[in-house]
């Protein structure tokens, strides 16, 4: 075993690893921070992407060590200081923007990262950014318009179907 | 996963020390080491991590005109420096490789050390004929790459620079498996002042290939009509659940005619 340290969610904390624990067990397992879910540990559905400085990364495919000294910011991270949705959680609520919720803590990140680089993007450049988030509800539609919506721009026309 | 050590060192000189155990193993953005360790399909003793060295990191312009890309740089760099300096074709395939999260992890020198036979860099190493830096030695692109998963590489030499000759106009065009997304067929058209090179990858079971005879007629006539009579035989040509052979070798002629069409 071996010791990690690295910044969550603002605060500092160290934990023992093996070589082969990967990130996702150690948010979920080490810190009880269980909002990043396992989709597929294939690294295909970004059920589990967290932020590592700043960017977008599958949490299951990137070993604990690899994230000594960084600050990673989960799910549990994202809310308003009161403890209120953010306002691209709140847009997700609001526009329907999950189903059964098991993709969401993936596609809310997913928006954050995409957001932070382009805070005004087209439908046509969130569904390609949320190539690698899957969601088996197959509820894309509301998920863009929640994106679309968070970023401040009009939804009227995106269909309702 | 079977476990193993991790280290995690600060410059290539001591990668290159850790990686002296026997049965250690160089990790990149670990996009493909990762889930190929899950599947418990390699079993190393000791993961040497190259993600903390920062001297095999960044993209810069050489004075012989090439994209010098440090081994250690992700995909998304490579996308948005490309096009800075004038490369918009390698920025076309590196921002379209897997989704944007494996475009922060996995690197161009990961990539090319696995030489995975879908693998998009490597078309793009062939057509340009790349420089392939180690912490070695130089190897030309045409030398390197040995076929599915094999390339020059000896044990623990690892990737430090990638330099690419920037053309007068490129482009990649890939067809892509829908379920993986890596590339049934991808080619790399690039046009210089003095030559035309075309790399294929995903087709051949000898892994990438340049095509010579499209490379000559594009050489004299840069245009998709160049090539429309030519094609490639499917002898030799991958056949799986995917795709025939036949299907692959028709792949080869309309991915280099769409890219030398984009490449205009």
């Amino acid at each position: 075993m071996a010791s990690v340290t690295m910044n969550v969610n603002g605060k500092p904390v160290t934990g023992e690893i093996e070589g082969r624990t990967l990130l996702v067990e150690f948010l979920r397992n080490g810190l009880s921070l269980t909002g990043t879910h396992v989709g597929c540990d294939t690294s295909q559905c970004g059920a589990c992407l967290v932020h590592v400085d700043g960017e977008a990364v599958k949490a299951c495919t990137m070993f604990a060590a690899e994230a000594e000294g960084a600050e990673v910011t989960t799910i549990e991270g994202v809310s308003n200081p009161d403890g209120s949705l953010n306002t691209i959680q709140q847009a997700f609520q609001d526009y329907h923007g999950l189903q059964c919720g098991f993709c969401t803590p993936g596609m809310v990140m997913s928006a954050a990262a995409l957001l932070k680089d382009n805070p005004s993007p087209s439908e046509q450049e969130i569904r390609e950014y949320l190539q690698g988030n899957i969601c088996r509800c197959t509820g894309y539609h509301n998920i863009v318009k929640a994106i679309m919506a968070a970023s401040g721009q009009d939804v009227s026309r995106i269909a309702a179907e | 996963m079977y476990n193993f050590d991790f280290e995690r060192p600060k410059s290539v000189a001591d990668a290159v020390k850790a990686l002296q155990t026997e049965e250690a193993q160089p990790l990149g953005g670990g996009q493909t080491l990762i889930p190929t360790l899950k599947q418990r399909l390699a079993m190393p003793s000791k993961l040497v991590s190259l993600a903390g060295i920062d001297e095999i990191k960044g993209v810069c312009k050489d004075d012989q005109n090439r994209l010098c890309i440090g081994g250690g740089t992700v995909h998304r760099v490579i996308a948005e420096k490309a096009m800075s300096e004038g490369f918009p074709g390698l920025t076309g395939l590196a921002s379209k490789i897997g989704d944007p999260a494996v475009r922060n992890r996995g690197t161009i020198g990961g990539s090319l050390a696995n030489n995975d036979p879908s693998a998009c860099y490597p078309a793009a190493a062939m057509a340009t004929g790349a420089t392939i830096v180690t912490d070695r030695r130089e190897i030309a692109a045409d030398d390197y790459f040995k076929g599915l998963f094999e390339t020059a590489l000896e044990e623990g030499e690892i990737i430090t620079e990638v330099k690419m000759p920037i053309p007068e106009a490129s482009a990649y065009m890939k067809f892509e498996q829908p379920a993986s997304r890596f590339p049934l067929v991808g080619v790399f058209v690039a046009r210089f002042s003095d030559r035309v090179g075309v790399g294929v990858t995903g087709a051949s079971e000898s892994g990438v290939f340049r095509w010579t005879e499209a490379e000559r007629a594009l050489g004299s006539d840069f245009s998709a009509d160049a090539v429309k009579g030519l094609s490639v035989p499917a002898d030799g040509m991958i056949s799986d659940l995917h795709g025939t052979a036949e299907y692959r070798a028709h792949l080869v002629g309309v991915m280099t005619r769409r890219a030398v069409a984009a490449a205009q």
